[in-house]
């Protein structure tokens, strides 16, 4: 049995749904782990240890365990004790979260690498320790790690794809349906990695927008 | 406790570790006044200036503006606020200029007034403006730091201090870091400070600028202060041989 592209174009919606799906998940699973990566990297310099240590364990966790046994926990596991999430909103938190550990590593190098002159400057104006972090140090240690924490967003949309498992109608999930019923996993898969592609295209371009547009203010 | 001049130091000592940096130090200077420290690297010069506004507090002794003493005593969060609201009346300005890198001349100018202060958007964009024409720098305000000389960052640097209209300004080595040709339109808005009668602490290598300026001079040598007085005569006729010593090296050069 040869090969044949022309069964594509039918599932074309089916597809695109799945696109906006992965992208969906994507930028919400970003945001939460740009946003969840700055509050971990203060919680792990800063924090109080009664809240330091509980959070160095979670965070071996998130690090140290598959991405897709933490999905499962997530959507399947905390049914159990009664929190029933919504397969997209699981997705998201599970996703976010691993990456927002990921995150917190870079950008507590990145804090400590700030330097003591900038503390100074901003702590000699007469603004207090929360206040020179705030607007001084994680703006810039932010500014640092954009190329580094745009590896981890493509990283972040390959392995959006794992959500599928969980039920989350995506790009992969959109697929596998299309196979199941024309039986052509080669044209199908092939299709999916051609739209992964394509968004990681605009997800590269945009970092380098942004990685331009701030190359001035650093 | 009050005192009449305007900055008071009294039995300023401090030590890191087992190393004694500054020795019984005591310091007034007078509203306007324009002081000079000078000394050899190490003499605990910087120190004493940064003892002013406690970025290194002193191990004992007092440091006091205008009636209020900056180094109180105080429980940690009680301390912390005393000290965030004395910072606000004594301007600094550093080697390395430590702008912020992240924020355009305007927002570095803007930014403690408004946080600070409670200023509009307006009120504060108009004080940048002022001040940037201070410095005679009115047309860089919307560029970011890294797009300016040293000699510029600098002159920024003194703009976004005296935006916080403080009661005394230090400057900690304020050209050491910068090109020789860069040098004198610093040193020309500092002369303009002088002209207004700003109260000034410059710790300073340069010789012929502290002449020039300053009302008073103090020769600091591992962490005393060995000689004080007119630049008159600290310069041309200094009484101790340490002076001497180091005057020599630094004129001849």
């Amino acid at each position: 049995m040869g090969l044949d592209f022309t069964v594509v174009p039918d599932y074309f919606g089916m597809l695109l749904l799945g696109m906006g799906w992965t992208v969906a998940i994507t930028i919400s699973a970003g945001l939460l782990s740009f946003f969840g990566g700055i509050l971990f990297a203060v919680i792990a310099l800063y924090g109080h240890w009664a809240l330091r240590l509980p959070f160095r364990a979670f965070a071996f966790l998130f690090m140290g365990t598959p991405l897709l046994l933490q999905l499962f926990l997530i959507y399947f596991g905390l049914i159990q004790i009664g929190i029933d999430l919504p397969a997209f909103v699981a997705g998201v938190i599970g996703l976010g979260l691993h990456f927002a550990v990921y995150n917190s590593e870079l950008i507590q190098a990145s804090i400590l690498a700030v330097d003591k002159g900038q503390y100074e400057g901003a702590r000699t104006l007469g603004l207090s320790r929360g206040q020179t972090l705030r607007r001084i140090v994680i703006p810039q240690a932010v500014r640092a790690v954009i190329p580094p924490m745009g590896n981890n967003m493509i990283a972040l949309l390959k392995d959006s794809a794992l959500v599928s498992v969980i039920g989350v109608a995506e790009l992969t999930l959109a697929a596998q349906q299309a196979i199941s019923r024309t039986y052509r996993p080669f044209e199908f898969y092939l299709a999916a990695a051609f739209c992964y592609y394509i968004i990681n295209l605009a997800l590269e371009a945009g970092l380098r927008r942004l990685e331009r547009r701030i190359a001035a203010s650093r | 406790m009050t005192d009449q001049a305007f900055v008071t130091i009294k039995n300023a000592a401090k030590s890191f570790g087992a190393l004694q940096v500054l020795k019984d130090i005591n310091l007034t200077v007078e509203r306007g006044q324009i002081v000079a420290i000078i000394g050899p690297s190490g003499s605990g010069k910087s120190t004493l200036l940064r003892a002013i506004n406690e970025l290194d507090p002193l191990t004992s002794g007092e440091v006091w503006l205008e009636g209020v003493q900056v180094n109180k005593t105080l429980p940690h969060r009680q301390y912390e606020a005393h000290v965030n609201q004395v910072r606000q009346d004594i301007g600094m300005v550093f080697q390395h200029f430590n702008l912020f890198p992240h924020l355009t001349v305007r927002g570095n100018i803007t930014l403690a007034p408004r946080m600070l202060k409670g200023l509009s958007e307006d009120e504060a964009n108009k004080l940048a403006e002022e001040q940037l024409a201070k410095v005679g720098l009115a047309e860089k305000i919307d560029e970011y730091p890294s797009r300016l000389s040293g000699g510029q960052k600098q002159r920024v640097a003194i703009a976004r201090a005296l935006a916080m209209k403080p009661k005394v300004m230090l400057f900690d080595e304020a050209t050491s870091a910068l090109d020789p040709e860069l040098v004198e339109e610093v040193n020309l808005v500092m002369k303009q400070l002088a002209e207004e009668h700003m109260t000034m602490i410059i710790v300073t290598h340069e010789m012929d600028f502290a002449a020039s300026v300053c009302d008073r001079v103090l020769f600091m040598d591992q962490g005393v202060v060995v000689e004080e007085g007119p630049p008159s005569v600290i310069f041309e006729n200094p009484q101790e041989e340490r002076t001497r010593n180091f005057l020599r090296k630094h004129l001849s050069r």
